[in-house]
């Protein structure tokens, strides 16, 4: 899947690496799992205040502030651990995240664009909750038909998660990737009601 | 109890040197620096007791000839020379420099297609290099006023600064000569300064979280934040608001109004230009207190209600509202979440803002500090903590990046990496292959914005992937990696997997200036002679140097044990003698920074596995219930 303007070029190497400038490097390599990170069990369920105190706890500790005063090797690493720490907090706060990543750890590729769902009448049902996406602007009471719309599909969206966590449970990973495909639906669409609201509103 | 850590935190390892860290509110109108004595923020002042530093320089054909009040009387008398409010075209290319352009009297040559420079007496002037002049201005009241050299700034910066405006910023510390200790964002400033993490610790009926909006209106800018206050950790939820927009454009309202009673056409030459801005501005201040206003330009007379300066400047007052319902909304909190309201900058003594505001939240906001200092207070108190004088164990600072990075896609589209408001630092990476047959170089475009079209977004960078074998199409697999630092500063490398062809490239906005450039802007400058540079470039390198050597040795001493290997461990001897070696020996500083580099690299992977060790341990033997009791 390449996306890039391609330029054509003669080979050679480059390399501008140096001191004084802005570099990076890869992340740091933790054998922890995320789950691990915040000594939390792998599961799909997640104590959300626990989480915040464990991140709060992580980040006081490894932030770069807290090495300003360091060296450069020491600098550099705490950027890259309080990077780590902050994707493993945004990974396991989001529902769809954290059964991806569930997903993942069970060398289950659950990513975006990977897997479509081949449920026919939830696809038919997707393409009629976009129509009613779209027509919102003109209804007569645009955040009204808006709110219908957003309450709707986040009770779809808990219904998916519960599935997710039954299927998951009982190792069922082919319905639990089905049925993360479906809270991709529902989390795009979710996003889509907040931005179209955001734009009335600046209208 | 990190492992990593060889002093307790927040204490220098020699206690009785204590360090000299400034902040700095580098502002579009006035600037100012402040420091911390007793435990107290306090803004520093120069000979004359005044607090506020114009942000403006004066250049005559030597160069600046001064910069502050005194370069400010020039404002009337030579305008094209007297250089006000570059804050704005930091980090701006000429194009948005155009759609403002108008309301600065400058002369712009663009070169290159970077940052605009203004044309002036003395040559072509970088916004850069001005802001240069008011950092080492203020630096040098800091430094008369310590009786030594400055170790350390923060420096302030809007949060709604992309990263090119960022970097410009960083640019004209270097260019002055000051250590930046950290970029902070204004309003995460103004929060310190007003103590609400104290608040917290010291009354037990404090609720367990509060919800802070610091909505701050400068002279050019404005910007809304919504934090989270918990148990001493500032969270920036979101971020908003408009780099072109301040009270300024309050002023520039009334004094277009002006030219229409007065009856001048829209081509007003400079002079004309700044007599309407200078008497706009005191009608606005003079409203403050008084229901209207009598007025005099040339021959014509007339008066200013309150009521028709509100008429004015409301369109403008709402467009900063609306931001704050979109950070509002961003952050998922409805206005009433809001425990506390915060007003920051100049602009929000004009009563009328704060009425909206209030309005807006449903609560008075807090305004017991003064609005033009608490940026500054708030930046020295975060200074005082990194330079390493006070433990700032109970309050750290988590921040967000506030407009989207992402990369351009076939079509012109973009293709967005890293969302606006995730929490910084961050680092993502991404994996492309190529597209043709034998394809040998990929070129990637990365942007910053919200929106669809990359031509509509901020251009950051541009660089080539080159040194790609040929292969069939889709075979290689190029990952390229980002990461944004806590400053909100962005670089990015590439990597081949299959052949391993590396490009690690800096992230110099396409704004920016290059660094060949800083320096020979550093050579040409008159406070820093050239052999100055050198002394001081060595002896950063040097005590960078002994804190390597320190820092390693007291690490192998604890952990070299557990985690290194006889030979890994006679490596790390060898190259920590070798660098003790060059330290002595050598007074070229570069050497020693190439010296200070390798011994990095040798480090690297026993830092890393320091840190992995130490993550695993930090949550270990805590129960629950003690880390959310904190």
């Amino acid at each position: 899947m390449l996306k890039m303007n391609v330029v054509a070029a003669k080979a050679s190497t480059f390399n501008r690496s140096g001191a004084g400038t802005r570099q990076v490097d890869d992340p740091v390599k933790l054998s922890s799992d995320f789950f691990e990170i915040f000594s939390i069990p792998v599961a799909w369920q997640v104590e959300r205040s626990h989480l915040d105190a464990m991140y709060r706890k992580l980040q006081q500790e490894f932030h770069p502030d807290r090495y300003a005063s360091k060296g450069t090797v020491e600098k550099r690493l705490a950027v890259q651990t309080a990077s780590l720490i902050n994707q493993a907090y945004d990974t396991l706060k989001s529902p769809l995240k954290r059964a991806q990543y569930l997903l993942e750890l069970k060398q289950i590729d659950a990513s975006q664009d990977s897997h479509i769902t081949s449920d026919g009448a939830f696809l038919m049902q997707q393409i009629e909750l976009r129509e009613a996406l779209s027509e919102a602007p003109n209804a007569a009471d645009p955040f009204a038909a808006l709110d219908g719309l957003r309450s709707g599909v986040e009770s779809a969206y808990s219904q998916q998660q519960m599935d997710f966590q039954a299927e998951y449970q009982c190792d069922n990973y082919d319905d639990a990737l089905n049925s993360v495909a479906k809270m991709q639906f529902s989390a795009k669409l979710l996003y889509e009601i907040e931005q179209l609201e955001a734009d009335l509103e600046d209208q | 109890m990190a492992l990593l850590q060889i002093s307790e935190p927040g204490h220098s390892p020699q206690p009785h040197q204590r360090k000299h860290a400034v902040g700095i509110d580098l502002g579009t109108t006035n600037s100012l620096v402040a420091t911390v004595r007793s435990g107290m923020a306090e803004v520093l002042t120069d000979e004359q007791g005044r607090e506020l530093l114009p942000s403006v320089a004066h250049y005559t054909a030597d160069g600046v000839s001064c910069v502050g009040y005194e370069a400010a009387e020039h404002n009337v008398s030579d305008p094209l020379n007297t250089l006000a409010s570059v804050k704005r075209l930091m980090g701006r290319g000429l194009a948005d420099v155009k759609t403002f352009g108008d309301q600065l009297p400058y002369e712009f040559a663009a070169d290159d297609g970077g940052m605009p420079k203004i044309k002036t007496v003395a040559g072509l002037v970088s916004p850069i290099q001005v802001s240069a002049e008011i950092l080492r201005k203020l630096a040098g009241r800091a430094e008369i006023s310590f009786g030594s050299m400055l170790d350390g700034a923060v420096i302030t910066v809007p949060a709604y600064f992309d990263d090119a405006q960022r970097q410009a910023t960083k640019d004209a510390a270097t260019l002055a000569g000051i250590k930046v200790l950290r970029l902070l964002n204004e309003p995460t400033a103004a929060a310190i300064a007003y103590g609400l993490d104290q608040v917290e610790a010291e009354t037990d009926t404090a609720p367990q979280e509060r919800i802070i909006a610091i909505y701050d209106l400068g002279g050019g800018t404005f910007d809304i934040s919504i934090l989270r206050l918990s148990k001493g950790v500032f969270e920036v939820l979101a971020t908003g608001g408009d780099s072109a927009l301040g009270g300024d454009d309050f002023d520039h309202a009334i004094a277009n109004w002006l030219r229409v009673q007065v009856g001048m056409d829209e081509d007003l030459n400079p002079i004309e230009q700044r007599i309407l801005l200078e008497t706009a501005k005191s009608a606005k201040e003079e409203l403050t207190d008084s229901e209207q206003v009598e007025l005099e330009i040339l021959d014509w007379k007339g008066t200013l209600t309150r009521t028709l300066m509100h008429s004015l400047i409301d369109g403008l007052i709402d467009k900063t509202l609306r931001a704050c319902k979109r950070s509002l909304r961003d952050a998922g909190l409805e206005n009433l979440d809001i425990s506390n309201v915060i007003l920051v900058g100049g602009s929000t003594r004009t009563p009328r803002v704060g009425e909206k505001v209030a309005e807006l939240f449903g609560k008075q906001p807090l305004c017991s500090l003064d609005p033009d200092k608490v940026v500054a207070m708030g930046a020295a108190l975060q200074a005082e903590v990194l330079v390493g004088n006070k433990s700032g164990d109970d309050m750290l600072l988590l921040d967000v990046i506030p407009l989207s990075l992402g990369i351009e896609t076939m079509g012109g589209l973009i293709e967005k990496i890293i969302h606006r408001n995730t929490t910084i630092p961050v680092a993502k990476a991404q994996e492309f292959t190529t597209f043709k047959d034998g394809q040998t170089a990929m070129a990637i475009h990365i942007l910053q914005g919200e929106r669809e079209l990359a031509s509509d977004c901020r251009s950051l960078s541009r660089f080539e992937l080159r040194g790609i074998p040929p292969m069939v199409a889709g075979a290689a697999k190029i990952r390229v990696a980002y990461q944004v630092d806590a400053d909100g500063l962005l670089s990015v490398s590439a990597r081949e997997l299959t052949s391993n062809v590396e490009a690690r490239i800096e992230v110099r906005p396409s704004y920016g200036i290059g660094e060949e450039e800083i320096t020979s802007m550093l050579q040409d400058s008159f406070s820093h002679a050239r052999d100055d540079m050198q002394a001081r470039a060595l002896r950063e390198q040097q005590v960078e140097a002994d804190r390597m050597i320190e820092d390693l040795l007291a690490a192998i001493y604890k952990d070299g044990d557990a985690l290194l290997s006889d030979d890994e461990r006679r490596c790390l001897k060898v190259a920590i003698q070798e660098l003790r070696e060059v330290r002595e020996s050598t007074i070229e500083h570069r050497v020693l920074a190439r010296q200070i580099e390798s011994v990095a690299k040798a480090s690297e992977e026993f830092a890393a596995r320091r840190m992995d060790a130490s993550i695993k341990s930090a949550l270990a033997g805590h129960s629950l219930d003690e880390i959310e009791k904190g």
